[in-house]
């Protein structure tokens, strides 16, 4: 088998593959470290490799194959995103701030994945502390979009993205808080799904806003993502909003027909700011489920246009918080000279932390002032309970909600960052959910092609009730058995051979 | 002009729990620094607090123990400020939704000059969990600061009083009645030198009658009763010389320096931090059922009051003994257990206030070490009762059991204190003493009642103090009148 179509498989594959030991986890774990050897220089999508620890892992994985405990992922190289901690590693969260930081734990994801037996390819570059849509703002690099190296790849998960479209790992970890899942996957042509909140357990993943993260699987199909929830979801005590519900088969429900799905299109995902040609790929999905026996309603979620300003409200208010044990006594960067106590705790911070960061700081210490708390982030509050309710009541009426994942394909590089609310405004459809605490996901639907490029991906975004994972993957499946959009892969220009 | 000191207390009270609030670190006290802090206490990236439900039953044990109001739904904030022993940048604590609401604690204030004791209520406004911070630590590196993390995240109840106390007696004996009743309830050790019992005290003063409260300054982390009310005395007198002078109070947040007996402004309030509290978005909303209030409940222990009142009812003791035996747990677990033990209960409240308490202060020593235990001192005074010994005897006995002489009977044999009890051998000595005092004899028949007493010494020193005195009296009376 060739290297190109040992890195292309399903988990599904793979899994069957290393049971009959027709590969070893070795082989495999090596051919994607091959290929991220040759891609990964241009493409920037790892900031830690550690080939001693991945082949352990690997050779590990093939004794447990061998002695016959083999679960589903046992021997499948997965990327972690750097916001995960995990021990030995470097866990950077894209940040100068601890890009001298070892994690001494392992978050409860990485856990997971290890119980699994999966293997762990290396750390995802992504934007720094989660805060961007783009990757830009990592202090490690941008992330080059696989689809077109002039493109960014989405973010914050842009690292984790890029390696799921470019085939160096065979599926990856993200984390959502506005959209940082489901954004890069739409603009990166795969399979990405952000979970309620409290389904994945948040111990060990560096907080950004508590209240709105939420760590979800990327890779290229949903049944693929079906296969990562079930590693990765479940109950942990060690997190205060873990949901304490019974383990679930996100595979269970993946072959129902859709026969009598109702479909909520809500009209303000289709008005003013979403690209014509994202629209047409949206339509043209929305006209094959139709095929598949789905019944389309219109609906109405009114007050969508306040998630963005109520998200930067909540969302930097928790941050500056939660930002602030970054400052430089016990861990991280420490300014190298300093005259006193403040001077280090300014300096250290002014030091470690990147522009995006420090605006955000800026405006989550200011809603959070005296004076000022009632007005923004009170009110915000109030407002992300009627965001909420929209939702409610619009379920309802049906069974998903779907629409445009992401107003535009992806943008080229600098294009956006100078102009920090337009780069916001790339969440518009994915921060109501997370406000919510609904589950969402995007899925490849097709390509847009745009005036000074190539066509690039556009993804379909398929809002679901609370712990209505299992239903959302369904949807996405039957749509993936008669489509093929999630199989098509970026030609990659020449890499490092 | 007659001035009126005017003081509220906030007082943090260190929880008996085994781990930290937030996490399974150990709480123990006096390790070496930084290996009670585990990822939680050091705050790395990614670690998340889960509330420690032993704290929670501590804040509902207080609650239930001062009538209070008991949040059915509090919430846990963020205190954000920056300082190198607090790991977070932040404190979690409660701020707008406490779990204790409004209750009262009644205090006895003791006589002083002309002022009576007397009962005052003070008025609980609130009291909320929270988590400690680490220690700085200087000088321990030549140059450097140090930052011990083996405190952060200890649990503390802090409880805060309405500004009722009007002298530093009254502030010290609520200071005392609280200190006694959080260890009673089991919810805080007490210890003060080690921090487990912290006060800030709150003072203002106005003119006598005024009932608009003056500018106040907070005398921070006093840890003995001593230092409070030399603290409080300082400011007062210095506040109401200060407004004499035609200055103001300015407020502020002062600390007292015991060797000089003088409190100093730390910060004004023009320097406050502004904390921006928020719902700690890692934590759920505490939510406490009338189950879970039951449940504590049931585990209550009898509070100082019920007991004080059963003491009396039970056991016939004075209101002034049984307020003195329930003045502290200790004291009244081992009342309790002497009583158990088989000892008669005025005896037992006569010996454990007198004798014990005496001997205890003068080595200044707790009950916890004390040398005697509940059931040996009701042994020695069964030994009395069953007339094996004197008083006078057991007194020694008592002397010789604290020094760790052995046990009640093995030093009564030791040191022959087994007062003579036969009869016969009794009267033997009686005639005795009758044959040889003739004269006090003759004293007595002719109605001079001192003579009786003169013949009981007479015929006590004769048995070597060993005659069991009320035998002696009864056989002596037989004989005189007969």
């Amino acid at each position: 088998m060739a290297n190109s179509e040992l890195t292309n498989g399903s988990l599904k594959a793979y899994a069957q593959l290393l049971q009959s030991k027709q590969i070893s986890s070795l082989e495999l774990t090596q051919a994607f470290l091959q290929r991220i050897k040759q891609y990964n220089p241009s493409i920037n999508a790892y900031i830690a490799l550690d080939e001693d620890k991945t082949l352990a892992q690997a050779r590990a994985a093939d004794a447990r194959i061998a002695a016959g405990s083999a679960a589903p992922l046992t021997g499948i190289p997965i990327a972690q995103k750097d916001i995960f901690c995990a021990k030995g590693w470097p866990t950077t969260c894209g940040s100068k701030m601890l890009a001298n930081f070892v994690a001494p734990y392992d978050a409860h994801v990485i856990s997971q994945f290890d119980a699994a037996g999966a293997v762990n390819l290396g750390k995802t570059n992504m934007d720094e502390f989660a805060m961007g849509s783009s990757n830009e703002t990592s202090y490690f690099g941008g992330v080059k979009n696989p689809w077109s190296f002039d493109r960014v790849p989405g973010g914050s998960s842009g690292g984790s993205a890029a390696a799921v479209a470019a085939r160096l790992c065979a599926a990856a970890t993200g984390t959502d808080t506005g959209g940082s899942i489901r954004q890069p996957a739409s603009l990166c042509g795969f399979t990405g799904l952000k979970p309620t909140y409290g389904v994945v357990s948040r111990f060990g993943m560096i907080a950004f806003a508590s209240s709105l993260d939420q760590a979800g699987p990327m890779a290229k199909s949903a049944e693929d993502c079906a296969l990562m929830m079930n590693v990765m979801a479940g109950f942990d005590e060690r997190d205060s909003t873990s949901l304490d519900r019974a383990k679930e088969d996100y595979c269970r429900d993946l072959n129902k027909p859709l026969a009598g799905l109702k479909i909520g299109l809500p009209k303000e995902f289709f008005a003013e700011g979403l690209s014509a040609e994202v629209g047409q790929v949206i339509e043209n999905a929305i006209a094959e489920y139709k095929k598949l026996g789905a019944e389309i309603v219109n609906i109405s979620l009114p007050n969508t246009g306040l998630s963005i300003p109520v998200y930067y409200v909540l969302a930097p208010a928790e941050a500056s918080s939660n930002l602030s044990r970054y400052d430089g006594v016990r861990y991280g960067h420490r300014a190298a000279e300093y005259t006193d106590l403040m001077d280090m705790y300014c300096k250290s911070r002014a030091e470690g932390f990147g522009a995006e960061v420090k605006r955000r700081i800026l405006i989550g210490t200011y809603v959070l002032s005296a004076g000022y708390y009632d007005a923004y982030y009170l009110k915000a509050q109030q407002i992300r309970r009627l965001i909420a309710q929209d939702f409610v009541e619009a379920f309802k009426q049906c069974d998903v909600i779907m629409g445009p994942a992401a107003p535009s394909t992806a943008f080229k590089a600098g294009e956006k960052v100078d102009d920090p609310v337009a780069m916001y405004l790339q969440d518009i459809y994915t921060i109501s959910t997370n406000l919510a605490g609904l589950p969402g996901m995007s899925v490849p639907a097709g390509f847009a092609s745009s005036q000074d490029g190539p066509a690039l991906p556009v993804g379909l975004q398929i809002i679901g009730n609370y712990f209505d994972e299992a239903r959302m993957l369904n949807v996405a499946h039957q749509y993936q058995q008669v489509t093929d959009w999630h199989t098509l892969a970026p030609n990659l220009p020449e890499g490092k051979a | 002009m007659e001035w009126e000191v005017v003081i509220g207390l906030e007082t943090h009270t260190q929880l008996q729990t085994v781990s930290k609030i937030f996490s399974g670190a150990s709480v123990k006290y006096g390790a070496e620094p930084n290996t009670q802090a585990c990822e939680v206490s050091l705050a790395l990236p990614g670690v998340l607090p889960v509330l420690n439900k032993q704290a929670v039953e501590c804040a509902i044990k207080f609650g239930l123990a001062i009538n209070a109001e008991i949040a059915p739904r509090s919430v846990f904030a963020r205190k954000n400020y920056f300082y190198p022993d607090l790991p977070k940048g932040y404190q979690i604590s409660q701020f707008e939704l406490p779990v204790v609401g409004k209750g009262a604690i009644t205090i006895q204030v003791p006589a002083a000059g002309k002022q009576d004791a007397y009962e005052k209520v003070v008025n609980i406004t609130r009291a909320h969990l929270e988590e400690d911070a680490g220690k700085s630590v200087h000088g321990a590196v030549e140059g450097m600061s140090g930052i011990d993390l083996n405190r952060a995240g200890t649990p503390l109840l802090e409880i805060v009083t309405e500004p009722d106390m009007r002298s530093a007696a009254e502030a010290v004996a609520y200071a005392k009645k609280l200190h006694e009743l959080v260890q009673w309830i089991g919810i805080c050790d007490g210890n003060m030198q080690e921090g487990s019992f912290r006060c800030d005290v709150n003072v203002s003063v106005r003119p006598k009658g005024s009932d608009k409260l003056g500018t106040r300054r907070e005398i921070k982390n006093l840890n003995s009763f001593k230092f409070m009310t030399q603290a409080i005395e300082y400011e007062t007198r210095w506040q109401i010389e200060t407004l004499e002078d035609g200055g103001k109070i300015q407020q502020a947040t002062v600390l007292f320096n015991p060797d000089t007996g003088e409190t100093r402004a730390m910060r004004s309030k023009e320097e406050a931090n502004d904390y921006r509290y928020f719902p700690d978005p890692d934590l759920l909303p505490l939510v406490i059922t009338e189950q879970d209030k039951a449940r504590v409940q049931a585990n209550m222990p009898e509070l100082p009051a019920a007991m004080k009142a059963r003491l009396e009812a039970q056991f016939a003791l004075s209101s002034y003994d049984a307020s003195s035996l329930t003045a502290s747990r200790d004291l009244a677990d081992y009342f309790m257990a002497a009583i158990d033990a088989g000892a008669e209960p005025k005896q037992t409240a006569n010996w454990v206030m007198g004798s014990l308490s005496a001997k205890l202060n003068s080595e200044d020593k707790d009950l916890s070490s004390s040398p005697i235990s509940a059931q040996q001192l009701a042994q020695l005074l069964k030994r009395i009762s069953d007339g094996t010994i004197s008083n006078n005897a057991a007194k020694q006995v008592f002397e010789a059991m604290w020094l760790g002489e052995g046990e009640v009977d093995s030093i009564i044999a030791a040191k022959g204190l087994k007062q003579e009890s036969d009869s016969g051998a009794i009267e033997a000595i009686i005639d005795e003493v009758l044959a040889a005092n003739a004269a006090m004899v003759e004293e007595f028949k002719a109605g001079k009642e001192k003579a009786f007493n003169a013949l009981v010494g007479q015929a006590m020193k004769a048995s070597k103090g060993k005659a069991n005195p009320a035998q002696v009296n009864d056989i002596l009376k037989k004989k005189l009148q007969a």
